[in-house]
């Protein structure tokens, strides 16, 4: 099986770890990933505020890209939900073969390689974010829940009112500020309540809105990407601490 | 075409409806009544949904219905217009709001009267029907409960089914108090808080309007096409009053709202009540085919922009709405912004997606509706007819006019995005200038830095880490990974 990783363009500027860990968890499940080097963005901020010939420019260039693979990993709810909800109605004729072979990194694992122990090891406390477009856009029900049960070590807290979105929705964060930040509030308040250690979601761009007021809040809570708790291992735990602790 | 009016006053369009929400969501009372009560509706709702086995089956039913209804709508239409007419009753076709309140408001003056008693309606709300007859001289006396304290309380509604959610039980005893004696018996003295000494207080009140009030005026959640029935369904009974107790009934609906026929009602009777207030079914449900005799009965079909909406092949379904109000009552901007921001009758998700399409997007409030959502997708989950809310969102968001700077924005991310070369040397820039992006961002983007930190810019991108290492991940440092 032939199988690539599309990063994201907001994991591949922003968020490196996060691909590094993809790779490091799906190689350790023997899967050899291959990082094809013209992708670039899904399109789903072009697309989502209204610059649609934009993402079906892109959506076409994605479907060049990842064409000839068997299956096309993506470690974001998001940018998974944007390929498989709106690419049919962007460009069907050009994506129709490739969408159905897109995974988010949980269904790969669990779908495609049927797995719910990926050997992790990762002593904290943890709550989980489902976020909007992996829970109704992609529908990953539990999935996410079953592999960090299985990590060793890991305590789940439930988060209250998880299914509620945080309040970033893209642009909408900077367009509607206000409503975007009194959702954020809400959803820190919920973290807090947990007492977790750490916040976790399948999603990056909506941990970088509620890492950012957890920061700003100076709650101590950290964020971590589903990818980087499952890739977490005895040996690699201490790194990945120390570098999250380095100011 | 004039511009289609939806009954809200000028001042609240003239913003856009994020400066409307950044006020209203500082308002920590409003915050707290609509929490509480959309919290407490959406829980019913979900309990009742969830005893249903074949819920989903009942909501694909109900799609499938609406669909076929619009799309032979000339049809249905022509035959309800017989059978309403064959039972008695006139039929009158109104293209826009002007011509149905001048339509009603020449009913009314032909009977005489100068009182009319109205059945909560979200048609007559939209048309302004209260201030039009008002300036023909004409009172109209709301008489759902919810109703009745806007009115009274000189207001605007902010919810399709709880038009005064934004009010809590002290509020309203203060309205009742102060204003009912205006309109006609007081509020009786020492009135409290009490929610059964409120519905009595307002019971009484009405009791006297019910009897004396020759006219009335009602809306119609659905009108089947084969035998020519309205149907309204409510939970007070005063709308049944209204409806049987007065001379003349003339009712202003909606051209979307006719079904075919009576077996396609059963459909709808499970879906509406369970959606909209939580019940199982809703306690009165009134139907009535053309006049009875020593009545008169009005049927007025309301266009007003509809036949625009379904002209457009994504945003056309947002006329299978049934007016349950669960997309609000899940709605998380709704829930913070309130009703009065949205500027119009129809606030929360399908107001964003309804009054753009109704009204069109002059207006800067018109316009920022499609972006009075973070596509959280909550809506179309509970919609009882499966209206892809985001969908029509997304689609309106490309027919509207986009700022200046935004689009230039957008035209050079991408050209970036374009080719892959250009991203990595635009991470390479950024990652070289990252000790010098400030704390707080100036311009526009200060809306992200005003509340939250940004994340830190890593000193390597990943395709460049990739390009680096081959994408080995042994025992290296993984880098980036501080935020
Ligand atoms: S859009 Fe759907 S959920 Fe919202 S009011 Fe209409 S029918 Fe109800």
């Amino acid at each position: 099986m032939r199988v690539a990783l599309f990063i994201t363009c907001v994991n591949d500027t922003l968020f490196p770890g996060t691909g590094k860990a993809t790779v490091t968890l799906l190689r350790r499940l023997g899967v050899d990933v291959a990082f094809p080097r013209a992708q670039t963005c899904c399109g789903q901020m072009h697309v989502n505020t209204g610059y649609r010939e934009e993402g079906v420019r892109l959506a076409r260039h994605f479907a060049e890209v990842f064409g000839g693979y068997d299956a096309v990993v993506v470690p974001s709810g998001s940018c998974g939900a944007m390929v498989r909800e709106q690419y049919p109605r962007l460009a069907p004729a050009a994506t129709g073969e490739v969408v159905p072979k897109v995974y988010e990194l949980s269904e790969f694992l669990i779908d495609v390689l049927g797995v719910t122990d990926v050997g992790a090891y990762f002593p904290h406390r943890v709550t989980y974010h489902p976020t909007c477009h992996s829970l109704r856009g992609l529908h990953l029900g539990d999935r996410p829940l079953r592999l960090l049960r299985n990590v060793r070590g890991l305590e789940l807290v439930p988060l209250p009112g998880a299914e509620e979105c945080c309040g970033f929705g893209g642009t909408f964060a900077v367009k509607n500020p206000a409503i975007s930040a009194a959702m954020c509030a809400d959803k820190v308040g919920n973290v807090m309540a947990t007492g977790a250690e750490v916040l976790c979601a399948a999603d990056n761009s909506c941990l970088m809105h509620i890492g950012g007021t957890l920061t700003r809040q100076k709650t101590g809570v950290k964020i971590m990407h589903l990818a980087e708790i499952l890739a977490a291992t005895e040996a690699a735990e201490v790194t990945a601490t120390i570098e999250r602790s380095a100011p | 075409m004039s511009r289609t009016f939806l009954g809200m006053p000028g001042r609240a369009l003239e913003r856009g409806f994020p400066a409307n929400a950044a006020v209203a969501v500082r308002d920590s009372q409003l915050r707290f009544n609509l929490r509480k009560a959309t919290r407490t509706i959406r829980g019913k709702r979900a309990a009742v949904v969830a005893e249903l086995p074949d819920w989903e089956g009942l909501r694909q039913a109900g799609k499938a219905i609406k669909d076929h209804t619009l799309r032979n709508l000339d049809r249905y239409l022509e035959q309800l217009e017989a059978a309403v007419t064959a039972a008695g009753g006139h039929v009158h076709w109104a293209r826009d709001a002007d011509e149905a309140n001048r339509i009603v408001a020449d009913l009314v003056r032909a009977t005489g009267e100068t009182e009319v008693v109205k059945v909560k309606s979200m048609a007559t709300q939209e048309i302004g029907l209260n201030e039009a007859l008002a300036a023909e001289g004409v009172t109209a006396y709301e008489t759902d409960l919810a109703e009745l304290i806007v009115q009274l309380g000189d207001d605007w509604p902010s919810h399709i089914l709880v038009p005064a959610i934004h009010r809590n039980r002290a509020e309203i005893r203060e309205i009742f108090q102060e204003r009912m004696g205006e309109w006609g018996r007081p509020a009786p003295e020492h009135l409290t808080d009490d929610p059964r000494a409120l519905a009595e207080a307002a019971r009484l009140h009405l009791r006297e309007r019910f009897l004396s009030t020759k006219v009335a005026i009602s809306g119609a959640n659905f009108m089947i096409a084969e035998t020519g029935t309205l149907v309204v369904l409510e939970s007070e009974g005063n709308g049944r009053m209204c409806l049987t107790l007065p001379r003349t009934l003339i009712s202003v609906v909606g051209i979307e709202k006719i079904l075919p026929t009576w077996r396609d009602l059963e459909v709808f009777l499970q879906l509406l009540p369970r959606s909209s207030t939580g019940e199982r079914m809703n306690p009165y449900t009134s139907t009535w085919t053309g006049a009875t005799e020593g009545q008169e009965f009005h049927l007025v079909l309301l266009d007003n922009g509809r036949t625009g909406v379904l002209a457009d092949e994504v945003g056309r379904q947002a006329l299978r709405c049934i007016r349950c109000s669960a997309c609000l009552n899940v709605c998380p901007v709704y829930e913070r912004a309130g009703g009065h921001a949205y500027g119009s009758v129809y606030p929360g998700p399908i107001g964003a997606i309804l009054t753009p399409q109704l009204r069109g997007m002059g207006s800067e409030l018109d316009r920022s509706l499609p972006y009075a959502s973070s596509l959280c997708g909550a809506c179309y989950e509970v919609c009882p007819v499966a209206i892809d809310i985001p969908e029509v969102l997304v689609d309106l968001r490309a027919k509207a006019r986009h700022p200046r700077a935004e689009r230039l924005g957008m035209a050079a991310a991408g050209w970036i995005f374009n080719r892959p070369e250009r991203l990595a040397l635009a991470q390479r820039a950024g990652g070289r200038l990252r000790r010098f992006v400030p704390k707080r961002l100036p311009g526009p983007m200060s809306a992200w830095t005003d509340t939250r930190d940004l994340p830190d810019i890593p000193r390597e991108s990943f395709r460049d880490w990739w390009d680096r290492t081959g994408g080995r991940t042994g025992t290296e440092r993984q880098d980036g990974g501080a935020r």
